[in-house]
């Protein structure tokens, strides 16, 4: 499944990157490969924006903005609930 | 291992019972046969992760470097810092993995990268960070490949039985609202014209309490039943059709109860209704991005307010009219 189109952050600078493949290793939607030598993004539409790619690249190469895709967390934060999401009280996340 | 109290635990815990207060003490924990050569695997203190890892290890030698996660699962903890790079560092060092184990390796699970970066692990305490697979289930093949992940393993699904374990929560979740929605439903049921009549409350009070239930039945079962099937990206307009196809049971159902304007009023009700309960199940869902739910919410919420606020007025109109 793949949700909406041509609305994520990520942004990949492939000048600065090293080819190490931690991002492709970390991502859970399989945005990433390493073709020779450099990482590229495959499909930014799956892109979830976790944030894990860009904490596991050393040379910071990535920068997204990270937050949990939670409305429930959305508006809570918009009501005055702190934006939070998992754990701790007045939580939405099921697992 | 597991037993039949670890068992009810989950089963109490996927009902939203006391959901948060469900955890391990952190520090390091044995087993098996383990030895100084054995894997280190880190976990949450979420009594459900903790338990998985522990089932999925059986027949293992393995130590378990569980982190104070607040009780919080590994993917939400990540998300928020808890399992993250200094918890790792502080709880390595707190109960001196150095003089345990003669390897400097942790295995940690993939959704754990959200907040641990493996660099930093490396430089500050030593030891060098593998990232398993996302399924504790796949373990045994992660050790099996050479402690090397395949790209199915590194992929976060949302399959059906994903997506139903977290049903018990949604419904325990919103219950209460759909509770409020159908006793103001039935108080404005009542009111006919010049008079409010308490028989015509009663009569029509019936149709409201099916038509909010309806939606709450398949805003909360339908949706992530069908999640895949539904027309559309936005979350907001799969619940829509999830909607129109509780309108189709009240056209089957309440042939000569509903009619005309308050059948209107029953869709706009229940359109919003799932609408609103599909969009936040983005937050049950594990790929949806913060831009996008963003995106969709500055759309649907105004929407999803008309079609309630005007299926309320409607529903008063169609009782004032009709008697």
């Amino acid at each position: 499944m793949k949700y909406l189109s041509e609305v994520v952050s990520l942004k990949l600078d492939v000048g600065e990157c090293i080819g190490c493949g931690l991002c492709e290793v970390v991502c859970p939607h399989g945005v990433f490969s390493v073709r020779d030598g450099k990482a590229v993004v495959c499909d930014r539409d799956l892109c979830m924006e976790c944030g894990a790619c860009a904490k596991n690249c050393p040379v910071e190469a990535i920068a997204v903005n990270t937050g949990v895709g939670c409305a429930t967390g959305l508006i809570n934060g918009m009501l005055g609930g702190g934006g939070a999401c998992c754990g701790e009280k007045g939580s939405c996340c099921g697992k | 291992m597991l037993t039949w109290r670890d068992f009810l635990g989950a089963v109490r815990v996927r009902l939203d019972v006391n959901r948060m207060n469900y955890s391990v003490e952190p520090g390091i924990y044995a087993v098996g046969n383990q030895d100084g050569n054995s894997p280190v695997f880190v976990s949450a203190n979420y009594k459900l992760s903790f338990d998985w890892l522990r089932k999925e290890l059986g027949g293992v030698d393995a130590w378990m470097l569980v982190l104070d996660t607040k009780g919080v699962n590994v993917w939400c903890a990540a998300g928020k810092g808890t399992f993250g790079t200094d918890e790792v560092i502080n709880r390595v060092r707190a109960v001196s993995l150095e003089k345990i184990v003669s390897h400097r390796r942790l295995i940690v699970p993939q959704l754990g990268a959200v907040g641990v970066a493996a660099h930093v692990v490396r430089k500050e305490c030593g030891f060098s960070v593998v990232y398993g697979p996302v399924r504790a289930c796949d373990i045994k093949a992660f050790l099996a490949g050479g402690m090397k992940t395949t790209p199915e393993m590194r992929r976060v699904r949302f399959d059906l039985v994903d997506r139903l374990v977290v049903v018990p929560v949604e419904i325990v979740h919103w219950l209460k609202y759909a509770a409020l929605l159908v006793i103001g439903l039935v108080l404005i049921s009542g009111f006919s014209s010049g008079s409010y009549d308490s028989a015509v409350m009663l009569d029509r009070g019936v149709d409201a309490l099916m038509v909010v239930s309806m939606a709450f039945l398949a805003g909360s079962i339908l949706v992530p039943l069908l999640l895949p099937l539904l027309p559309g990206r936005a979350f907001s307009l799969k619940g829509l059709w999830a909607g129109l196809a509780c309108w189709a049971v009240y056209m089957f159902l309440a042939e000569n109860v509903m009619t005309g304007l308050s059948l209107l009023a029953g869709l706009l009700v229940t359109i919003s209704i799932t609408s609103f309960m599909a969009m936040n199940f983005t937050g049950c869902s594990t790929f949806t991005s913060q831009a996008g739910v963003k995106r969709e919410m500055k759309f649907a919420i105004p929407l999803q307010i008309l079609s309630l606020v005007a299926g309320i007025v409607l529903w008063v109109v169609s009782g004032v009219i009709k008697s």
